[in-house]
């Protein structure tokens, strides 16, 4: 009777009390889709780690302007490029301050040792700190930055000095990527006097808008405003807190529910529902990214032109739009998306003409019946969210014109493997941007460098090869566009790929939530962003 | 009753080399690497990769992985995630106590509702509530629970707005985590409603990660409790003079619910495997949703030892019901 008592009480006192974090400051709950693997950006690579590192808690030396391609300054205020574009002198910002916490108080404020740490301890294996916590750094060695970066300097407490092998047109955006995000030297010092160096990615201390609080594994990761925060403008939130759902569905109930305020893109099939309520708002904007078709130009018949232009010109990308994308998605007629700089708008999207397919085909020798592979994706992607269904239609597109396509798909992590060995035909995959940069779609995926790597369709192709590299060893931005133009019109000439579609992007938010930018790297970041009662 | 304790123990030995043996072999059978998964689309380094692998002592022949794996666990060493470099007994600890929390709130509701509808139904056998029960746990038990989860969700949550839509507690509320169990731990910190919430969050999920341990115990109840009730000793009772309910609940239920009391020792393997649906539906931090991602990354250490620590959980708990069962039942415990 007791106990029934205390039960009672305490339901009663929870039906009258209200949570106190509701009423005493400005809150954001932002659904996310998973665990980060840990604090320490550099280690990772994907946009859940990002989200909860970089984004949240870190600041570079530059940074992408909020929702935008453009770089702007950020720990370092500006900076000078010698002529012969290898050397970049850093002068950084003065009074930024590291954060402060129960497990780290700082006794001084940015400076270059910090600049000098982050970034020795990516391109030094025998640095003391990775000595003590062995770690890789895939996306800096991924970009060429361990093997381009030749010297790295100090000139004095707020000056660095990057030294490169050869030039990078693309090397001020590489920085501004989340890999690149700065550490406290200070702090790493005190973690590996005390022999807890791992701690580096459990407990982050960075310069960024918000400061770490708490993680619990899956349930949730809590984060305060930094008020000592050198953009004091951009924090606007005093509690920002990400609650871990890994089902789709569930995120997007508890955003009607008002459980988050701001949650991941939606899948296609949940744009309705969403776009009807009437307390989400949905703003879009077309994607960064690209789906499309790769043909193994080393395999046989994809090795002559006239198959590929045969299979580019049969596909009804219209009809793929429509099934697949749901409508969300912006016909793609070129190797990168519209909003990339250099994009060349004078490139028409391939007519859809079966009845010159055939011929087409018929001219090559190719028999009627022919068996080929379509290799499709077992996952989704930002770029493609129904893989399957897309092969699907392909094929029947394809068996119109006498190509009978067998669709193969892997478990994802063999998928990329297998697709990287060469054993496909044809493949769906696709892109979305790292950097802003026309070389991160036009060398990392079509370049002959790329051959054993992101370009699955094996394709060197030597004019465009010379082209893209005359390009990324420029630093002239209107003779780099002029180089792409150029390099675009032998990539559509020659066909190496079939383009689909850029997917529309769509963040649905509660109608409270106030200044949220999408940003064209799939990546959440709330600086700058209030949320009203 | 030392000698069967001793023949059940003998028994745990080969099964726990099996267990090693087979999450060592089946998480290798998947294709792709732990660093490849997390690479994707783009390029893998193949100096790097190899750099990667050798750090996580995966570049030796799976023999001597396997042994470096079973010298490690005879000292007690659970290792580290791959993904999270975390020690996996550390995250074990962490998520396990949500994974308990839920079991035991499914099992608290399935337990009592499931014996109470068994119970009814028996003594009202060939009824209307005999056959509704009967049918009603029919259907509990072959639903999918993703299904499920989701339309108790669609309708409690978001159409009534009664229950909220998942994880454990509103976000709102800063709770520090002292022991793990959300219910105690919002006793103990000072937050005003907190623990009402969290009892809230509990609902749905216990609901359906409790529904076809229900239609079991349920269903089991019902034929122990026909069985018992046709035993000399229930018409001895009544023919005493005894009262209904006293002739029912001692010496009828007390009978019927030892093969009931088996049934609960095997759901226990049934909870822990529904909780992997349940907690991904109801974003529960548990050990179900650990594992789950940890296959996904190929994150070896994780899924053998996670699988290998909720085997023995089992183990341990089909034991304590096997003794049990032992001591209640004399027959058992002198087989040979």
């Amino acid at each position: 009777m007791r106990k029934n008592a205390v039960i009672q009480a305490l339901l009663a006192a929870g039906l009258i009390a209200s949570a106190p974090l509701a009423s005493a400051a400005s809150n954001l709950v932002f659904c996310s889709e998973g665990s980060p693997a840990g604090f320490d950006p550099g280690q990772y690579t994907t946009g859940t780690d990002f989200d909860s590192t970089a984004e949240t808690m870190f600041n570079r030396l530059t940074q992408f302007e909020r929702g935008g391609t453009a770089v702007e300054p950020g720990l370092a205020e500006k900076w000078d490029v010698t002529a012969d574009g290898l050397t970049y002198t850093f002068h950084l910002r003065k009074g930024v301050k590291f954060h402060s916490t129960d497990y780290f108080k700082p006794s001084r404020e940015f400076n270059a040792d910090d600049v000098l740490f982050t970034f020795q301890r990516m391109l030094d294996k025998e640095h003391p700190f990775r000595k003590a916590y062995p770690a890789e750094f895939p996306y800096f060695t991924d970009m060429g930055m361990d093997a381009n970066i030749a010297k790295l300097e100090k000139l004095d407490d707020h000056t660095v000095r990057f030294t490169l092998n050869s030039v990078d047109a693309a090397f001020i955006q590489n920085l501004a990527m989340s890999f690149a995000s700065v550490h406290s030297a200070e702090y790493a010092d005190q973690l590996l006097k005390a022999g807890k160096a791992a701690d580096i990615n459990q407990k982050p201390i960075g310069t960024g808008p918000f400061v770490f609080k708490r993680y619990q594994k899956d349930a949730q990761i809590r984060f305060t405003g930094n008020k000592n925060y050198w953009k004091p403008d951009d924090v606007k939130i005093d509690n920002l807190i990400f609650s871990i759902n890994t089902d789709a569905s569930v995120r997007m109930q508890k955003l009607k529910a008002g459980e988050c305020q701001i949650t991941l893109l939606p899948r296609p099939a949940d744009l309705e529902g969403l776009k009807k309520d009437p307390n989400l708002n949905m703003p879009s904007q077309p994607g960064f990214n690209l789906g499309y078709i790769a043909y193994n130009v080393t395999h046989k018949p994809f090795d002559k032109l006239e198959v590929r232009q045969a299979l580019d010109m049969a596909v009804n990308k219209q009809a793929i739009i429509d099934a697949v994308y749901q409508g969300a998605g912006q016909l793609a007629v070129n190797g990168m998306p519209p909003t990339q700089w250099s994009y060349d708008e004078s490139i028409k999207g391939t007519e859809y003409n079966p009845e010159k397919a055939k011929e087409l085909l018929k001219a090559a020798g190719v028999a009627e019946g022919t068996e080929i592979t379509l290799w499709a994706m077992p996952v989704q992607r930002p770029y493609n969210p129904n893989a399957k269904l897309m092969a699907e239609l392909l094929q029947n597109d394809w068996a119109k014109i006498g190509i009978k396509a067998r669709i193969v798909t892997y478990e994802w992590g063999e998928y990329i493997k297998r697709s990287k060995g060469g054993e496909h035909d044809a493949m769906l995959i696709g892109w979305s941007g790292d950097n802003g940069d026309p070389d991160n779609w036009l060398g990392t995926l079509y370049g002959c460098d790329a051959v054993d790597g992101n370009n699955f369709s094996k394709w060197c192709f030597e004019d465009y090869d010379k082209l893209i590299k005359q390009a990324k060893a420029t630093t002239d931005v209107a003779q780099r566009t002029e180089l792409y133009k150029q390099a675009q019109h032998i990539l559509k000439a020659q066909v190496p790929i079939t383009p689909i579609a850029h997917s529309t992007v769509y963040q649905p938010m509660r109608k409270n939530v106030q200044d949220f930018k999408i940003s064209p790297f799939a990546l959440n970041s709330f600086y700058g962003v209030s949320a009203g009662k | 009753m030392l000698s069967f304790i001793a023949r059940r123990l003998g028994l745990l030995i080969p099964t726990f080399f099996g267990v090693t043996l087979l999450t060592f072999a089946l998480i290798r059978l998947i294709p792709g690497d732990p660093v490849e998964v997390m690479m994707g689309e783009r390029r893998v380094d193949p100096e790097m990769h190899a750099e990667a692998m050798h750090r996580l002592g995966l570049d030796k022949p799976l023999p001597a992985q396997y042994l470096d794996y079973i010298t490690k666990l005879a000292q007690g060493d659970l290792g580290e995630s791959l993904r999270t470099r975390e020690g996996v007994w550390e995250e074990f600890l962490t998520l396990f106590p949500a994974t308990l929390e839920l079991s035991l709130a499914a099992l608290l509701f399935a337990g009592t509702l499931g014996v109470i509808a068994g119970v009814i139904a028996a003594l009202k056998r060939g009824s209307l509530f005999d056959h509704g029960v009967m049918g009603v746990s029919l259907a509990g038990y072959s639903m999918p629970i993703f299904w499920w989860g989701l339309l108790l969700i669609m309708f409690f949550s978001v159409y009534l707005g009664w229950t909220p839509v998942s994880g454990r507690i509103d976000l709102l509320y800063d709770i520090e985590p002292k022991t793990g169990f959300m219910l105690i731990d919002t006793l103990l910190s000072e937050e005003e409603g907190a623990f009402k919430d969290a009892l809230m969050h509990l609902i749905l999920p216990a609901i359906v990660l409790g529904t076809i341990p229900l239609a079991v115990i349920a269903r089991m109840t019902r034929s122990a409790m026909l069985e018992v009730l046709r035993e000399d000793y229930i018409r001895t009772a009544r023919a005493k003079g005894l009262s209904p309910a006293r002739v029912v609940f001692v010496h009828g239920l007390r009978n019927a619910l030892i093969p009931v009391l088996t049934v609960f020792g095997l759901q226990v393997g049934t909870l822990l495997a529904g909780a992997v649906l349940t907690e991904t539906i109801f974003s529960w931090p548990g050990i179900g949703k650990w594992l789950i991602e940890a296959i996904g990354a190929r994150d070896y250490p994780v899924v053998q030892n996670g699988i290998l620590l909720i085997a023995c959980l089992v183990i341990l708990v089909n034991f304590v019901v096997d003794i049990l069962y032992g001591l209640v039942n004399p027959r058992i415990r002198h087989q040979r």
